[in-house]
């Protein structure tokens, strides 16, 4: 990709986050994607492209009344969004579409027109994982931890003090579903989830949306919001079972997806002044900083029990307050992106001021999949 | 005996050789003729090179306890709180396990404490591979 060669030109969220409980999960697409395009001066007319994931592509292009031209059903867990964009500058540049809508809808607390659990016990994951108690991402997503822990020196300690710092950026936020304060004792005398995981290291269940309007650079300054532009992208994928993670200290799809950003950006990590780390647990944040190359193995959990990723901190750091404070549906990745998008236009109630460049990065399933999207104000 | 409420693996003409093994109380990996690894799980192919040139092999069944959580959370057939593993084969491979005759706690489950495998019986047809502390190591 050549930086810089595609803008989001419109963003919003869901009208409402949290509990919505007289929408559809199809009616949350659709309300995001009509608020992104009123955010950017559109219509449905104007969108020839359409990407999203967990629903149907097809549904909901049919749903908006689009009939588009270019489609994009990627759908690898919670950073399909980073990788739809990803996706969608390689099809701007190459002409393929005009206008991208990426979408995201997901009832995921009020669990209204979504699919169901997919119980098939004869597909690969299934025979070697389900049989033995895995039941949910709480008890699944954090099998790797405890060996980190002992091989990297991570604590519990360092874990809560994720969740304390992400409480700290959530209070900036009106809509955030948790905004009080807690500290470490909170987060460690909380109810046990899946030892050594308790509850306020776990994200939260909420209803939502989001959507994004992809054009070319050229185009954007035509529209009323200020561009962010897509300076770098990168994806990754290792394993749909996380017991065949290679290295439970690191993920592998982590590691691609940011060097491939980092290098179609063309930048250093110094150059980065606002960082989001998709965190549907407390463990996600420092495997993030430390495969992206912000800081060494072994070095994370200090890196953010010491304050450098808290509000005044020197990496500012999901400072919509995450997943396990803003809100997380089930596909989390385009509450990063949003957040990324409002510090890069200048808008978030944590603004971090005068930040040029923010990286969002997305983990998919357990450790699965990712995406990597370096953005910037500067054409 | 067979529990109702848990979940029966159903196998594939690729995995089958590994579900008849444990129903014989085997635990069977396979190995790459041409690169000489052994793999999990299994697949009429070597995941590190490619071949097809495969065989399967009866595992020692030593492994090491590798990484684990002990699950809160109500699931079908267990009784939380349980240890859900990931362990570590003497041939290399790791697969999930739970950890049996042994308590469910953070002091009795200690990382890399030697297991032998076991065979839980789910079905006339599904014996699900099990680890348990080696002999001489259980709690």
């Amino acid at each position: 990709m050549t930086p810089n060669s595609v803008a989001i030109v419109g963003a919003a969220e869901t009208t409402e986050l949290g509990r919505i409980p007289h929408l559809s999960q199809i009616a949350l697409h659709a309300d995001a994607g009509l608020n992104a395009l009123a955010d950017a001066g559109l219509t449905i007319r104007d969108v020839d492209g359409i990407a999203t994931a967990g629903h149907n592509a097809v549904e909901v292009a049919h749903y908006l009344g689009v009939a588009p031209s270019w489609v994009d059903g990627t759908s690898v867990g919670g950073c399909s969004f980073m990788v739809h964009v990803r996706h969608a500058v390689a099809a701007l540049e190459a002409g393929l579409c005009r206008t991208v809508l990426i979408t995201h809808g997901e009832s995921g607390r009020s669990k209204l027109g979504r699919y169901g659990p997919s119980i098939a016990p004869a597909l690969f994951d299934q025979q070697f994982e389900q049989p033995y108690g895995v039941t949910a991402p709480p008890n699944r997503f954090t099998l790797p931890v405890l060996r980190k822990m002992k091989d990297d020196g991570l604590t519990e300690e360092q874990l809560a003090m994720v969740a304390v710092v992400q409480r700290e950026w959530a209070a900036f936020h009106p809509r955030a579903s948790f905004r009080d304060p807690i500290t470490v004792e909170d987060v460690l005398t909380s109810r046990m989830i899946a030892w050594p995981f308790r509850l306020l290291m776990c994200c939260l269940v909420t209803d939502g949306g989001g959507a994004l309007v992809l054009t070319t650079a050229e185009r954007a300054k035509d529209f009323p919001t200020r561009p962010v532009y897509v300076r770098g992208v990168g994806e990754g994928a290792e394993t749909p079972v996380v017991s065949q993670m290679k290295d439970f200290g690191s993920s592998a799809a982590f590691r691609t997806s940011g060097r491939l950003a980092f290098e179609s950006a063309g930048i250093a990590h110094s150059d980065v002044d606002h960082l989001m780390i998709y965190d549907a647990f407390a463990h996600l944040p420092v495997y993030g900083l430390e495969d992206l190359g912000f800081v060494g193995r072994g070095e994370g959990g200090a890196f953010i029990a010491e304050g450098h990723t808290r509000p005044g901190g020197s990496l500012p750091l999901n400072t919509n307050g995450g997943g396990l404070s803003y809100m997380h549906s089930g596909m989390y990745g385009m509450y990063a992106l949003q957040e990324g998008v409002r510090q890069m236009r200048g808008t978030s109630p944590a603004q971090v001021a005068g930040a040029r460049i923010s990286l969002v990065h997305g983990v998919g399933g357990m450790f699965a999949a990712s995406g990597t999207v370096v953005l910037t104000n500067e054409a | 005996m067979s529990d109702p409420r848990r979940f029966i693996p159903v196998p594939t003409p690729e995995t089958a050789h590994f579900w008849e093994g444990a129903r014989q109380g085997e635990l069977r990996l396979q190995r790459c003729d041409a690169c000489g690894e052994a793999y999990f799980p299994p697949r009429p192919f070597c995941p590190d090179c490619g071949s097809r040139e495969v065989r399967v092999e009866r595992a020692s069944g030593r492994a090491r306890l590798y990484s684990y959580v002990i699950n809160h959370l109500p699931a079908s057939g267990f009784e939380a709180p349980y240890a859900i593993a990931v362990v570590e084969l003497e041939e290399g491979p790791r697969m999930m396990s739970n950890i049996l005759d042994c308590p469910q706690t953070p002091e009795a489950l200690v990382l890399d404490m030697p297991l032998q495998v076991t065979f839980e019986r789910l079905s006339d047809e599904i014996s699900l591979p099990q680890f348990r502390p080696a002999a001489g190591d259980a709690a």
